[in-house]
């Protein structure tokens, strides 16, 4: 056996891994448009501070960055980290939820906080 | 001025202990520090070129630029570690030998080194760009860059360093005939962690959607942006509100790594050394 062999089929099996993985994730796909909702960062605050969202659907946010920063728009509740440039907008996607309250947050400025609420 | 700091020193905290890790693995390997460097340097230049087109690679993919991008690089870092570990587990022998008998290595490990310099490289890049992103922003909505900022990123930075420098330092003090498996077992896990990264920045764009619900949640017990949670995220992928199939690519990375560590074992029965 050749030395390179074994590495060169480590390198396949792990890229085999990946496609399996993204394969059996895309199977099912987006079946259903997702409801959205719209916040804006402005002056160091979310536009507005609580959003809303009925329950079971999946969601995407869009979110305007028109403060002076940078933002990275980020949830640990609802599993989303995007870095939104100054002046332009960008969407997140979130899963269909179970009512509650969820957080989320400006990463660069973490006293920047709004809530998702899903009766 | 604390904004720069607590941004600078976060990022360069995260990067910082994969190279410490990185450093401690290729210990005493003969021309690792250009490697490492050499990592270093493109992760830097890659980070600036990153912050530069983030507006423009938002917009690819149908605005998943930046989830597609950070999967991409990530599963590739995934595949360097898991090609390491792979590696090691069959030369780790030879070049232990080689180590005790020669005092330093005169090994040609550098196929190994390169894998490592990229996965160097990649995590430089990904925290970098951050740094970049944001320092850059605030010096524009400043109007120039300030000497508060500048001190404080300065500041980050050297703290940051020093987080990477405790690592490798700590990891020295483990007995040599330890340090190996310590060592890859760390990778395993570091490559465990990145996968399920990118699988959530997958799934974060809707590109992957079966097993989304969350498993757990541990936020009451160590939120993942606490300071602890992010060090224990970095290295072995803690995260406290997992989705099912962060759990599934988690555990199918340690999975495989392991049956490939195990089939690509150096063949140990060839050698019998009879006392």
């Amino acid at each position: 056996m050749s030395r390179a062999s074994p590495s060169t089929i480590a390198v396949c099996a792990a890229a085999a891994l990946f496609a399996a993985a993204a394969i059996a994730g895309a199977q099912v796909a987006r079946a259903e448009d997702p409801v959205n909702l719209s916040v804006t960062i402005k002056d160091y605050k979310f536009e507005p501070a609580e959003l809303h969202a009925p329950p079971g659907k999946p969601i995407a946010i869009h979110v305007k960055n028109l403060n002076t920063i940078p933002s990275e728009f980020e949830s640990s509740d609802l599993h989303f980290e995007k870095i939104v440039p100054v002046g332009s907008e960008a969407v997140v996607r979130v899963r269909p939820l179970q009512p509650g309250r969820y957080t989320f947050f400006d990463d660069f400025h973490r006293a920047t906080q709004g809530t998702l609420v899903v009766p | 001025m604390l904004a720069a700091l607590l941004i600078v020193f976060r990022e360069v905290f995260e990067a910082g202990l994969i190279i410490g890790i990185v450093m401690a693995v290729t210990a005493g390997v003969a021309g690792r520090g250009l490697w490492v460097a050499g990592g270093v340097a493109a992760g830097v230049a890659g980070a600036c070129v990153v912050a530069v087109f983030t507006g423009g690679l938002s917009e690819l993919f149908g605005g998943n630029g930046q989830e597609v991008f950070n999967a991409g690089i990530l599963s590739f870092a995934v595949i360097m570690l898991t090609w390491h570990n792979v590696w090691m587990a069959r030369h780790g022998r030879e070049l232990a030998a080689e180590l005790q008998a020669a005092g330093e290595a005169v090994v040609a490990g550098s196929k190994s080194l390169a894998a490592l310099a990229v996965v160097v490289a990649i995590a430089v890049l990904r925290e970098g760009a951050e740094v970049v992103l944001f320092l850059y922003g605030v010096a524009a909505a400043q109007g120039g860059a300030s000497w508060s900022m500048v001190g404080g990123g300065g500041i980050g930075l050297v703290l940051g360093s020093l987080v990477c420098l405790a690592t490798y330092l700590g990891l020295l003090t483990i007995p040599a005939r330890y340090l190996f498996g310590v060592t890859s077992t760390l990778i395993a896990f570091l490559a465990a962690g990145l996968a399920a990264q990118a699988i959530a920045f997958l799934q974060q764009a809707a590109i992957v959607t079966a097993l989304d619900q969350t498993v757990w949640d541990t936020s009451w017990l160590l939120s993942d942006s606490s300071f602890l949670g992010r060090a224990l995220h970095t290295l072995i992928g803690y995260v406290d509100q997992p989705t099912a199939m962060q759990l599934v690519v988690y555990t199918a990375t340690l999975v495989v790594m392991v049956v490939l560590m195990k089939v690509f074992a150096a063949p140990s029965a060839e050698h019998p050394q009879t006392a």
